[in-house]
């Protein structure tokens, strides 16, 4: 990735801008990149795992809601007073549940989530093999 | 009058779907003949009535005629008649309206022009399809009447979500739809063919044109709506693997699954119970989605208990068709022979195996949809989004690519290994060469996204591979269809690995004369403009994107103020601006003013993204459509009567 956000990051940094829906502005990082190209792309790729709390099924790297701009402010300042990725989303878990992250952590609640899909595959799997080891032998028969 | 002609269609086509359901059983059971001929002009008239029920539903939306309570709510007298038309479908009712019109349709075409099937297997379908029509007859009628008169008409009307006031979504839900109810076909064949023990060959090309048909639509919609979140959203995203996404891609996969099924069935006669099957469960998750949409499931699972009665008579309607229809299976699938046998290294393997990763697929997308419901209602609240898809999906979907690969090139029954490779290895040195290239080039690149591209590169080759040495004006338009399906998900493929591993970003805060580098562009912010649109206000901003070879490109995004109707808030949307290069596209947008320490208010957020090969995803499944479509027309059966008429002609015409 070759972000070069060096000259206009620091255009805005400080400043209040004005919301016209809410009371109070949105605070600074929630419309401005980081200034450093790598603690930027950590915190993109962590705002896209982080659901937006008052939004239909949207992340808060991509929603317009106040809420969601307060959230990437948070997650931004972290990342750029050092905090990694991972202490970030436990604080936040601790917050406001899983609820908030959209990679659900494994555990007794989500252990079918994540093993289903292999279920799924090795019960078809054994369904479909028993059909070619029985067919592999014969050649045109026809068993209607 | 309208209102109360429409109501009053309703019932009729209702009554006549009860008919074909009597006297279809009444046939099938035996005796009663002459009740058969009930049956196919009866499903025509349900048809025909339902959709002139529709037809009285746009006009009430065009009349703007407020004392109807569907109209009120959703339609206002300002809105441009495009909007006031679209608005029809923009809501449950109306939309359930359709939904059942599209049901009521495809009924009347197979009376109409289903030639192939046995008849007493045409009467079963028809009773099948009119059973599922009267079920959701009721729905609409008893709890979703569209035609509701209200007591005092209110002087205007509450107006439509302006976000959905944008032309791709005015006709992004009935190509939806039409993909989704179309499966009620295959349905509706696979139950009567069940009834009737006749599976094989003659039926599954019977269906196979439905199926291509609703997936087409399918493929169009979902495409669709894609290009749509992409660009009126405003943040660039093109999917989201969000529930109301994922309810529309489940039905998908079901008809990707079933339509390469279907045609094991048809060409070698195997896999019947299978594909009567995956016939089975393609409709049943369309109303799956149907009901996790409408029943409000989606939001939050008390949003279901507050008004639990459209969520209970769906999900009653819905034990009862696929309850029923899988009874019907288990009674009847001891004498549903698989049929002929093959080895693992054939046309029909390779098939299986795609079968196979596309129900998983299925499968887990539904699970992931499902999960957080059901999670919530046992007191636990989770969010399952793109991580757990990407990790879970991605590699099945790549290895599905593989499979494809190797599909088209094996031949039926049995295969060589060796003879496989030797069909190979173009494929695989371009694949070869796109891994290289991105290793030695692409810098930090993700390993999803990596192996996307290198996967691309290898279908992209491969599936041209089945034109090779044949001469293509005499190939068939079934293998042309295959070919460009193929290649539509080698370039789909790509454009999402490039998007994801190259994207650029840049937000600021920016007053005018700043200049902007994103990518390979400058861009300069000269300025905002008020401008005033038929139903909104709007700040439009001018930018000049510069590329470093010189050439220039005025882009202007929008920020859009729609004023509350009838005492609802006003609605703000981004209209984002695209500039469209060989290379990808530019992404702008934009935001809100942003004030400084001394007050003035001369800067504005704007939000710039490069997106490399962007147009790709969509150009894929264009393609992915577009080659079905061939298919379609190679394997219609209009081609085949228009054939078989001049056959016949020139026999007469040579007979004594």
């Amino acid at each position: 990735m070759r972000l070069m956000l060096v000259l206009l990051g620091l255009l805005g940094a400080f400043t209040a801008p004005l919301a016209a829906q809410d009371r109070l502005p949105p605070a600074p990082y929630a419309y401005e990149q980081l200034r450093d190209p790598a603690k930027e792309a950590r915190a993109k790729a962590l705002m896209e795992e982080l659901r937006c709390l008052v939004c239909q099924g949207q992340s808060i790297a991509d929603s317009d809601a106040p809420l969601a701009g307060d959230m990437r402010h948070e997650v931004r300042s972290k990342i750029a007073a050092g905090e990694s990725p991972d202490e970030i989303k436990a604080w936040l878990v601790a917050r406001y549940g899983n609820w908030v992250s959209y990679d659900p952590p494994f555990d007794r609640a989500t252990a079918f989530l994540w093993l289903g899909p292999l279920l799924f595959l090795l019960l078809g799997g054994w369904l479909a093999f028993g059909r070619f080891r029985r067919g592999a032998s014969d050649d045109a028969e026809d068993s209607a | 009058m309208i209102a109360e002609l429409g109501l009053a269609l309703l019932w009729i086509a209702a009554a006549l779907a009860c008919l074909s359901l009597v006297a279809g059983t009444l046939y099938l059971r035996g005796g009663q003949k002459d009740l058969a001929a009930l049956v196919r002009p009866a499903s025509v008239a349900q048809g025909v009535l339902t959709a002139t029920a529709f037809c009285l539903l746009i006009a009430l939306f065009v009349r703007s005629d407020m004392s109807v309570e569907l109209v009120a709510r959703n339609s206002n007298s300002l809105k441009p008649m495009i909007f006031k038309i679209a608005g029809t479908w923009g809501n449950h009712e109306g939309s359930m309206l359709l939904w059942l019109t599209i049901l009521s349709l495809s009924g009347a075409l197979i009376a109409l022009f289903e030639k192939r099937l046995r008849e007493d297997t045409l009467i079963a379908t028809l009773s099948a399809q009119a059973a599922l029509g009267l079920g959701f007859f009721a729905f609409l009628i008893f709890s979703s009447n569209p035609f509701n008169r209200l007591p005092v008409a209110p002087p205007d009307g509450q107006g439509l979500n302006p976000l959905l006031q944008d032309i791709g979504l005015a006709f992004h839900p009935p190509t939806l739809y039409v993909g989704y109810v179309g499966l009620s076909v295959a349905f509706s064949f696979a139950v009567g063919a069940l009834i009737t023990r006749e599976i094989g060959p003659a039926f599954a090309r019977a269906m196979r044109p439905w199926v291509l048909f609703s997936w087409i639509f399918l493929t169009i919609g979902i495409t669709a709506g894609s290009y749509w979140a992409y660009y009126e959203l405003g943040w660039g995203g093109w999917w989201f693997w969000d529930p109301v996404e994922n309810v529309s891609l489940i039905p998908w996969l079901a008809g990707a699954a079933l339509l390469h099924s279907v045609a094991v069935t048809a060409t070698r006669n195997a896999l019947r119970a299978w594909t009567v099957m995956l016939a089975v469960i393609g409709f049943s998750m369309s109303m799956v989605g149907t009901f996790i949409v409408r029943s409000g499931l989606l939001t939050s699972v008390h949003s279901f208990a507050v008004d639990p009665e459209r969520g209970t008579f769906l999900l009653v309607l819905m034990a009862i068709y696929i309850g029923g229809a899988l009874t019907l299976f288990a009674l009847r699938a001891g004498s549903v022979a698989e049929g002929k046998k093959f080895a693992l290294l054939s046309r029909e393997g390779a098939l299986v195996i795609n079968n196979l990763l596309l129900t998983t697929i299925l499968a887990l997308v539904l699970l992931g949809t499902l999960y957080p419901i059901v999670a919530e209602a046992m007191g636990e609240k989770i969010s399952v989004g793109p991580p757990y898809y990407n990790r879970v999906a991605g590699p099945l979907a790549l290895i599905l690519c593989l499979v494809m690969v190797a599909g088209p090139l094996l031949g039926w029954r049995k295969d060589d290994g060796k003879k496989l490779w030797s069909r190979l290895p173009l494929a695989i040195f371009a694949g070869a060469a796109v891994l290289f290239a991105l290793i030695l080039f692409g810098g930090k690149v993700g390993i999803l996204p990596l192996l996307g591209m290198t996967v691309a590169g290898v279908v992209a080759v491969a599936s041209l591979a089945p034109l090779w040495g044949r001469n293509l004006r005499r190939t068939p338009l079934p293998t042309w269809g295959m070919v460009i399906a193929h290649f539509g998900v080698a370039v789909c493929l790509a454009g999402m690995g490039a998007e994801s591993a190259f994207i650029k970003e840049r937000l600021v805060a920016a007053a005018p004369g700043d200049v902007i580098k994103v990518g390979d562009f400058a861009v300069k912010f000269v300025g905002v403009k008020p401008v005033a649109g038929p139903n909104f206000t709007s700040i439009e901003g001018t930018l000049v994107a510069t590329t470093s070879g010189g050439q220039s490109f005025t882009m202007r995004p929008e920020a859009r103020t729609f004023p509350g109707l009838m005492g609802t808030a006003p609605t703000e949307t981004n209209e984002a601006a695209l500039l469209t290069r060989p290379g990808g596209q530019l992404y702008a947008v934009l935001g809100q003013p942003v004030t400084s320490n001394d007050g003035t208010a001369d800067r504005y957020q704007i939000r710039l993204w490069w997106k490399p090969l962007v147009w790709w995803i969509w150009l894929g499944g264009g393609l992915i459509a577009l080659g079905a479509a061939l298919s379609l027309l190679g394997r219609a059966q209009l081609l085949g009567i228009w054939r078989s008429r001049r056959r016949r002609k020139s026999e007469e015409r040579f007979a004594p």
